[in-house]
Parts: structure tokens; sequence; C-alpha cells
């Protein structure tokens, strides 16, 4: 396995996924003789999972089971330690298709992300916007939930070279793209890339900026595309941001300057039912009366009692809440003019 | 601008004969092949793209006299030197007499072959209220005339971005409504990746294909199940995918999926032998329908002019032709047409042959039928641990494709999903969402298969180990 191509079979030093259930499920790494704990019980890594087949059904120690499934980089944004924010797929989709990404394509991003706080006192400005993504944790390296992403689609002959001002997290991040077996496939820098740029000139189809201040990067993207041109987007939560990262854009030459945004509406599948209102009628003997029980997806099922007659269909439920905003995207052409 | 020549730049980077383009002009795309002497109408203009071509992709151009292009230069921004400005529009009536020119002066200033710029400089000086619009309202009346009389067409390399976003603008009847973003969630949510082999199966004129063949880049294997008599793949060819990529692209008729789960199929039994006739013809209706489809919807061909040149053609050929030689070409026709069927066969054969493994990487149906005898068909074909993505313009018959599938058992993590695009004006004090915004563009559910080793009873059994009840119900919504 690896996460640009599908293995059959689980072998050592694989990333897997262990699914519990739809909320929960987390990455192991395949090594023989290692155990891993779930709450239905031990996971024997050399008898449960070395030689069996991806998508398995494994019984734990305890009689529970679980299914191991092959990584994926969307399995992998889903599980990731949230060490930054995180740009998740729905965003990651559009991103991909606009910045016209396939494989053979080179691109830069700086998106592993900041170690952005409001938890403490140390709430970070960079030219009166305020950096804080409200992430309540800070921990170490930036996620790559994008960069894997890119890798995936841009294989087996494109590049991606990746930013990462920190030192010590552009090691892990390289460290982690190693265990993915994708290390081939990213360069990863640690610069800032508003003062330094991406350290690579005239080479990129596309560029991703995922930065507090993305109009200070604008003209080192630009020097970092091709010289034929490009795509390039930005990704900011808030409008000020977008508004300087426009006006920087337009001076720079960029064309099709255009601002989307995308919402991700998830639907539980639900069977209800709805008590039919006592109206003081005479209870209808004939239980296929009514429109109701014409509906394809309705089932109209008389109870026991003639006056609590219930109609039930299956129905899409919206969640309660549901996420309004990630960020604006904004995505320009580099032209040659 | 002409002479740039770019070093290390590659045949593929510039504009040329027989390429398909996409023609943008402001938001609207119109997909086309080059030829030339070919005129091709675009927003109410004919154009001719014989000055396109080695240019570079990306270039803009001005549409000059008798639809001729010459390469847009980059313009000395005309800084509409906003010295008077109203502060707001109190004193500014409608009189329907503030435009100084009439329509026939804008007319003869067109005749005369006055450039756009022009036009748009006499209609601001002869206008007497622009001096009392306000500075935004003042930027918005230059915007819309320069729409208007300052025609630029910018040719691109055709790609899944603007093939979709051409589709969905221009017909979306076409491709069952599927908004772009849609479509890129489908392919992220798919996986679709170089190097694995995908089935596709759609309704959407070869879009889906062609956005899952240009993420494959060539490596892999596509099989496309079709309806009918053959694959529709108009929208594909609009990619201008190098030939070989066709080497990776196979297909199989949907009505032969029943046959090949049954192990009952065959594609070479001579007893066949009138049906595939048959199906074959059908084939033919098919393939001519779709031209017509590309013809009248995409690239605006001189089809009758074509036309004309060949009956032209034929009719000299008549003339000389004695009796053998009509007869060596119904022969030659015959032959030709059996050799098609061959080959038809043949790939029909190797499409099984890939099928039959089922180990496929991933499923993507988008199509105008009911997906859930498409989806539980079509995943025997799918090995376990892989995402399948299905498409529906109508949200209720995922629901029950939701239901069935969680009775057949083989899938976990379904999801049903819709998503919403939102675009945004952004200008400096009047930023805000665009007023329109797409009402839907469709739905999908999404789920990963997995082995079918156990019988679902002990699904059951697990999840009547649950303690509360009302954790059951939980569950059974979410995985």
């Amino acid at each position: 396995m690896s996460f640009v191509e599908y293995g059959e079979i689980m072998k050592e030093g694989d990333t897997a996924i262990v699914f519990l259930g739809h909320d929960s499920m987390f990455p192991v790494k395949v090594q023989h003789g290692a155990q891993t704990q779930t709450k239905y019980g031990v996971i024997r890594h050399s008898t449960d999972l070395i030689g069996k087949r991806y998508g398995s059904k494994v019984t734990c120690s305890k009689g529970g089971w679980v299914y191991i499934l092959h990584p994926s980089p969307e399995l992998w944004t889903l599980n990731l330690p949230h060490r930054t924010q995180i740009l998740y797929s729905t965003d990651i989709s559009l991103i991909t298709m606009m910045l016209e990404l396939k494989p053979g394509s080179i691109v830069c991003e700086s998106d592993l992300g900041l170690p952005v706080c409001c938890v403490g006192e140390d709430i970070e400005f960079q030219h009166h916007v305020c950096i804080c993504r409200e992430c309540p944790i800070v921990q170490g390296t930036g996620s790559g939930s994008l960069s894997h992403a890119i890798i995936r689609t841009i294989a087996p002959t494109g590049h991606l070279y990746t930013i990462e001002f920190h030192q010590q997290r552009a090691e892990k991040a390289m460290e982690e793209f190693r265990e993915h077996r994708v290390d081939h496939l990213v360069t990863v820098k640690s610069q800032d890339v508003c003062k330094n740029g991406f350290g690579v000139v005239s080479v990129a189809d596309a560029v991703f900026l995922d930065i507090p201040s993305p109009w200070e990067a604008v003209g080192h993207a630009k020097s970092a595309l091709k010289v034929r041109g490009g795509r390039i987007c930005s990704f900011s939560p808030c409008i000020e941001q977008v508004q300087r990262t426009c006006r920087a854009l337009e001076a720079h030459g960029f064309t099709e300057v255009n601002t989307l945004e995308i919402l991700l509406r998830v639907y539980d599948v639900r069977t209800i039912s709805l008590h039919t209102p006592d109206l003081g009628r005479e209870a209808e003997d004939e239980p296929g009366a009514g429109p109701a029980n014409n509906s394809q997806l309705g089932k109209r099922a008389a109870c026991s009692h003639p006056q609590q007659r219930t109609v039930q269909f299956k129905t899409a439920v919206t969640p309660k809440e549901m996420v309004g905003h990630t960020g604006y995207l904004t995505f320009a052409t580099k032209s040659l003019f | 601008m002409e002479s740039l020549q770019l070093v290390g730049e590659s045949f593929g980077d510039t504009i040329q004969d027989g390429h398909f383009v996409v023609l943008k002009r402001e938001d609207v795309f119109k997909a086309v092949q080059v030829q030339r002497r070919k005129r091709i109408m675009f927003e109410k203009q004919w154009i001719c793209l014989d000055n396109a071509i080695e240019h570079l992709y990306g270039t803009s151009f001005d549409i000059t006299g008798g639809g001729n292009l010459q390469p847009r230069r980059k313009r000395a921004e005309t800084t509409t030197e906003t010295k008077e400005a109203g502060a707001d529009n109190r004193y500014i009536v409608d009189d329907g007499k503030s435009q100084k020119l009439t329509r026939d002066d804008i007319e003869a200033l067109k005749e005369k072959g006055i450039k756009g710029q022009e036009i748009v400089q006499q209609l601001v000086e002869n206008s007497t209220t622009f001096r009392d619009k306000t500075e935004f309202a003042q930027e918005k009346y230059i915007k819309k005339k320069k729409k208007k009389y300052e025609a630029v067409v910018t040719v691109l390399k055709p790609c899944a971005r603007t093939l979709a976003m051409m589709y969905h603008g221009r017909e979306p009847g076409k491709i069952c409504q599927l908004r772009y973003d849609t479509l890129a969630q489908m392919l992220t949510l798919g996986n679709i990746h170089a190097g694995s082999k995908v089935i596709v199966m759609e309704t959407c004129a070869g879009l889906v294909l062609g956005a899952v063949m240009e993420r494959m880049g060539g490596y892999g294997a596509v099989i496309q199940m079709y309806p009918g008599g053959g694959p529709v793949r108009a929208a594909t060819d609009c990619f201008g995918f190098p030939e070989s990529f066709s080497d990776t692209l196979h297909e199989f008729p949907l009505c032969k999926v029943e046959s090949l789960l049954s192990g009952r199929f065959s594609s070479a039994v001579p007893s066949q032998e009138p049906k595939v006739e048959e199906t074959s013809n059908r084939g033919d209706q098919q393939q001519t329908a779709e031209k017509e489809f590309s013809s009248e919807t995409v690239p605006d061909s001189n089809k009758p002019e074509a036309q004309e040149a060949m009956e032209l053609s034929m009719g000299k050929l008549e003339n000389k032709a004695n009796n053998d030689q009509r007869d060596a070409k119904e022969k030659k026709d015959n032959e030709e047409r059996r050799r098609k069927q061959e080959e038809k066969r043949k790939r029909e054969r190797q499409a099984a042959t890939l099928l039959r493994e089922k180990n496929a990487d991933g499923l993507i149906i988008a199509s105008r039928f009911h997906p859930a005898p498409l989806l539980l068909s079509l995943l025997e074909f799918i090995a376990p641990s892989r995402p399948f993505v299905t498409y529906c313009q109508y949200k209720e018959p995922l629901l029950e494709c939701y239901t069935k599938l969680r009775e057949a058992g083989g899938v976990i993590n379904l999801r049903l999903s819709e998503t919403w695009l939102r675009n945004y004006q952004i200008l400096p004090d009047r930023s805000h969402p665009k007023l329109l915004m797409s009402g839907g563009g469709g739905y999908l559910l999404s789920g990963i298969t997995v082995s079918r080793e156990y019988d679902p009873g002990s699904l059951v059994a697990q999840k009547t180990e649950e303690p509360a009840p009302k954790k059951i119900k939980f569950e059974e919504c979410h995985c």
C-alpha cells in the first residue's frame, strides 16, 4: 500500500485505518509483534493484520470486530491528529478541481498550518488581521491534510513543494510522508513564504496559499508559477483577508479572480412516523385509504388504536448544526499578459 | 507579444490546428475544435480562430473586423481620470435622454471599425449624467459598456474545471444538473488517481468520464458501462486527451452486466451473430446521434459546408464510377462494418476480463437512471476497502439506495450529502455574496466497500450486544 497506490494485502509498515464506526476510526502502523487496543479488545498485528486483505473484518480479543481499511487522503483527513486547523475534503475537492490538478502537475503549497491558538493571552495579530483560527489545540506539527490529497492527485509524475517555516514541524511532516511512502513526490522546505517565497522559480502549475497574510505572498506565488501561467488559490477565513488578497492578485496581473465558498450538508437517513390527527372522523376501515399511502417511500402502518394512526416515511434529516463557514477560496489565473 | 517565444515551452502549450480548446468571454465558456478557415459563433459574434494558432494557451484576443482575432496587449489601464463624481443620485433623473449618442451613431462608429475602447470613451463623454454618478456607479457603467463593446476572447486549454463549468452554465440538462463542485466532490470521494481501475457509469455526455480520465492521467484503467448501443463521449472528446489515453479506456454494455455476473456472458458465440449485428447497428445510430449532439452543442462546426463538400466529391466520384467500383465500395463497406463489429466484440471481451476479476478500485455513478439497481449490481465488481460515489439529481432515490445497501451489507461509512456553492463579489467597500446562487447541484451517496466474508447476520448480532436500544437506533442511522 501507499497513499498513491492501492494494495490488496496488509504488509509490515503499512498505515491502515481501523474502522469501529462512522465517527470512530483511527490509523495504525502495521508492525510485526505490535498490538492495538480498541474498545472491542486487542488487535494483534502479526496474526490479525499482516497478510489479511484490506476491507476485512477483524475479530478483536473481546469478540467484537472492526474493519481494517486501506488508507486514503480522505480517511487520513478524518483521522489525523488535529495538530492545527486543517482543511477538510469538501474544500480540498474544490481546490483540486479549480487548480486543475492532475497527474504531472507541479504544485507549491504553504498549507502545513500554523500553531495558532486563542486559548491564552498571546493572540497574534498581523497587519490588523487576527490570525487566530479559534483552534483550541496547539501542538507540534502542521497536519498536511491537503498535502496528502495533492500528492494523491499529481502522482506519479508530479511534485509538491510544501513550505513550513518551522524547522521541526517540517521534519515531522517529511517523516510522515516517508511513512506513507509518498516522500518521493514531495519536497518540504523550511522557510517563511512571505519573506523568501517558495524557493522555486517558474516551475509550478498551481500554487496554494493558506497563510494569515496571503497578499504578502502573491508576488512570490507569481514567480513560482510557470512563465506561461498557472492557477492560484488562497484560503482565508476572514473577508478582510480576501479583499487584500484580491487587490494584490489584481495588482500582480492575475486574471479570472473569483471567490467561492463551499458548504457541505450531510443528511441522516431516518424512518419517521407522524401521527395522523384525530379530526373526529370515522376510522376508515380500508388500510389503503388516503393519498399518503401512494407515496413511494411512505408506508402507512395502522396502529391498534383506530384513532392513533401513523404515517411512516423515509426522509433525509439535516443535522441540528452544520459547519457554516470554513474559509473563502479565492482562485485566479496567472496569464501571459 | 506575438513574437514571444518561450524557451522550454512544449508543443502542447501552443494552440494548434485540430486542437480542442475552450473559448472564454467573461464567465461564458464554449468548447470548440480549432480548424483553419472555420467560422464559429460565440456570444452572438462570428469569429475565426486562424490567428490564434501558434499562440500560447491562455492568450486573450480582441475580436476585430470579420471576426478575426488579434492578440491583446496589456492595456495601459485607462484609469478613467475620475475627476468628478457625485455623492448620491438625488439629482439624477431617468428621462431617457442622458445619452447624446443615438443608436445609429453607435452603429456608425462600429461600422467605421472604431475600437471598442474608444466607443466606451465616447459613450462616457456623451453621457450627461456620468459626472453626477457616484464613483462606484461610474465604475459599474464603464464595466457594463466594456462588456458590450470590448469583446475579449481568451483561448484556454480544456480541463475538467472549464468544461464542467461550461456544461453547467450552458446545458445542465445534458449532465443531469451536475454542478461542478459536486463533480469535484465525486472525484475526491472516489479517490480517483493514477494507476487505479475505475468503473464509471454515467449519462452526463461523457463529462464525468472525462473528469475521471483527466485525474488518472492515462495510468490505470477506466471501464465505462454504457446503456443502449454505445457510450456517449461528446464531452470526453472536448478534453482533447492524447491518443495514448484511449488504451486505458474500456467500455462494456450495461445490458450484459447480469449475464457477466451470473457467468453466462460470452461475446464470442457465433450464434449471437444477428443479435450482435442489431446492437451494433443501434450503436451506429447512437454514434451519429452523438455526433449531432456534439456539433450542435459543443463545437459549432460548419457541418453543412463540410457535408456539402463531401456530397460534391461523392458526386464526382459517382460520375466517374462504373458498377465495378460501386460493388467494390459496397464490399469494402461490408468489410469495414464486420471489422468494426469484430473490434467492438474484442473490446467487450477485454472489458469483461477486467470486470470479472472483481477487483476494481472505485465506482462512479452519475446517470439519469434509478441508481439503486446500478449500485447493487456494479458494486459486485469492486474490491473491498474501496470508495464508491453515486450522484443523483434527486434525493429520494438515494434514500432508497441507502436502505437497500444497508440491507445488502458489504458497505460502510455510507453518507448522503450535498454541497452548496456561494460566489462572492469582492470589491473595495462593495464585497458581498453574488445576488444569484445555484439552487442545487444534486446529491451524493458515498461509502466504502468491505469484505462480505461474514453473513449480515453477525452484523445484527453485534448490534444487539449494545445495551441501550437508543444507541442501536443511532448507529443504524450513522454507519
